[in-house]
């Protein structure tokens, strides 16, 4: 699933290596236009829906930080 | 007495409120007072620096207070401010300082370096470097301004590669701001939630109620945007009451139907422009906030300041219905012209043409783009009187509000961008010089897509890193496709309406 969540961010970000990156937000890989992306992805390829409330820095800090939202909204490995 | 230049109309307001917070950003906040002695300081270093009245003083800042502190201070030089995007590619910023040929560009330490890349002789002030304690010269240059002076350049994008500068008069903002107060109630007690950046017209609105009202403007850190919860947070944590802002970051909140779990009561007025808004999304809003609140529908380019036609949603909204541009604002007239510049008749569909006293002095530098769209008002034959042509096609309706339909070029909107797909083809054929090359607009997906012709394929990895360089991220393409040989026309141009009827279905 992690390998899934880094091909995800490639496919948006190609120019950046995410696997080499502890926060995404921080060092200002991903805009507005790309969370929407990565969630819109994440949802369809999981058949989830990640709730607005969720969608917060924190969650979205790093490929681990996107994998236990994953496992919080119910997706198994 | 009339006022005749926005210093005016910002002295008037720090003499009313001078202890009233006028600005807070992510990491300051500055009173009227504050702001005007910053302004008047930024003012001595730029008379100091470059002893120039009228001549563009270029901002090269992130959105802060010290952005809106160096427009004030380029006033009150007697200069006029041109707000560079910090989040540009070094090579766009060349081409706009090369066009533009500022008198000199205020920056602060972390950007100098990408201004020193540029290799112009330009003069650079630096703020982190500003003396505090120097003397401030009250002999400001403003005060031989007159209000058909530019105040502000804004660039938008161009089809040769080069932004076009749009250059608007002192003028033009004091009669779209005071046309703004009256409609939308504006006073003092507004706390302005500012979303769009200073190099788009929709952020006059915000930044001149604060100059004109003693309003507080909030200037929203961007990270807000990415993660809506957060932003409402903000708006409840600050009491803001007043926003303007782009259809897709109201679309978005809609979408995760967040205004449910997260009540943002403060809120009063709520406007939104810069690009069409679905009414579905809207009608999300008005079920779930109070029904007092107010909702413009604000339409303009940056060639007529702000606005030039704006619809107030009223009891007659119907989320089935798109939603009208609306009817002209005060002291501006709208015609909009067929084929053969005839006035159209209700219904029929034409250019959207505007003329007043919002209208933009020209383009900087660049008469004969000026004399493209600024043109003589066909209708009057007998004395001289311009119009702007905007390239938008529209109609009017039976209830006298005119309807967007769409452009009538290769433009397009973006989250409120406004890109020619033009300028996106010059810089990727500039970069890869052995492709042929069309981009394209998916109206659907809201996606900018390259069709190109090549020998062999090239990895959107590669696409995507080098253009990352010339151009800024929102008008990267997004999808690419390759073709063995490009669809042509018989004199052998890429055969354009043939490709966009692919992309688009239709």
């Amino acid at each position: 699933m992690k390998k899934k969540i880094l091909d995800f961010l490639t496919e948006i970000r190609p120019e950046f290596d995410f696997a080499a990156s502890s926060n995404f937000i921080e060092e200002g890989m991903l805009d507005s236009f790309d969370i929407v992306s990565l969630v819109a992805s994440l949802d369809e390829e999981y058949g989830i829906s990640i709730d607005g409330t969720e969608i917060l820095p924190e969650n979205f800090s790093n490929v681990d930080s996107i994998y236990q939202l994953l496992i919080k909204n119910g997706v198994t490995e | 007495m009339l006022k005749i230049n926005l210093i005016e109309y910002f002295e008037n307001t720090a003499d009313s409120f001078p202890d009233k917070l006028a600005l807070v950003d992510s990491t300051s906040q500055l009173s009227f007072h504050a702001l005007k002695q910053k302004a008047k300081r930024i003012a001595t270093q730029i008379t100091k620096e470059s002893h120039t009245i009228k001549r563009p003083v270029a901002i090269y800042l992130p959105k802060t207070n010290d952005a809106i502190a160096s427009f004030l201070g380029t006033m009150y030089s007697g200069n006029c401010y041109t707000p560079l995007d910090t989040k540009n590619p070094v090579p766009r910023i060349e081409a706009i300082l090369k066009a533009l040929n500022p008198s000199c560009i205020v920056t602060n330490d972390r950007f100098i370096a990408n201004i020193e890349k540029c290799n112009l002789d330009i003069k650079v002030i630096n703020l982190d470097q500003l003396d505090e304690g120097q003397k401030i010269d009250e002999n400001f240059n403003y005060r031989k301004c007159i209000d058909t002076d530019p105040a502000y350049i804004l660039h938008t994008s161009g089809s040769t590669g080069v932004p076009k500068g749009v250059v608007i008069s002192h003028l033009s903002i004091i009669d779209y701001i005071n046309w703004v107060v009256d409609t939308f109630d504006i006073t003092e007690k507004e706390k302005i939630g500012n979303q769009t950046p200073f190099i788009f017209d929709m952020s006059t609105l915000d930044i001149y109620l604060m100059i004109f009202k003693g309003a507080t403007l909030y200037i929203i850190p961007e990270q807000k945007f990415m993660f809506p919860a957060t932003l409402l947070d903000y708006i409840n944590e600050n009491e803001i009451n007043f926003i303007f802002w782009v259809p897709s970051v109201l679309v978005n909140i809609a979408n995760l139907k967040l205004l449910g779990p997260i009540k943002i009561p403060t809120i009063k007025k709520v406007l939104f422009g810069g690009e069409v808004m679905p009414p579905k999304h809207l009608g999300y809003w008005i079920n779930n906030l109070d029904k007092n609140v107010v909702y413009g529908n604000m339409y303009g380019p940056t060639e007529i300041t702000g606005t030039c036609v704006c619809h107030i949603v009223d009891d007659t909204f119907n989320e089935n219905e798109s939603l009208p541009i609306g009817k002209p604002c005060r002291n501006t007239d709208i015609l909009v012209l067929n084929e053969k510049d005839e006035l159209c008749k209700v219904g029929e569909k034409g250019e959207l043409c505007v003329r007043g006293s919002s209208l933009a002095l020209g383009y900087w530098n660049n008469l004969e783009k000026t004399n493209a769209v600024f043109v003589q008002n066909p209708l009057n034959k007998s004395i001289p009187e311009r119009i702007y042509r905007t390239g938008d096609i529209a109609f009017l309706n039976e209830k006298g509000e005119y309807i967007y339909i769409g452009r009538k070029d290769f433009q397009i909107k973006l989250s409120g961008y406004r890109i020619d797909l033009g300028e996106i083809e010059h810089y990727i054929l500039s970069v890869f010089d052995t492709i042929n090359a069309g981009v394209f607009f998916d109206k659907a997906k809201s996606e900018i897509v390259l069709i190109y012709e090549s020998g062999n394929e090239i990895s959107v990895k590669e696409f995507r890193s080098k253009l990352a360089q010339v151009l800024s991220k929102h008008m990267i393409p997004t999808r690419y496709i390759k073709m063995d040989i490009l669809p042509k026309s018989t004199t052998g141009k890429i055969d354009r309406a043939l490709l966009n009827k692919k992309i688009n279905n239709a």
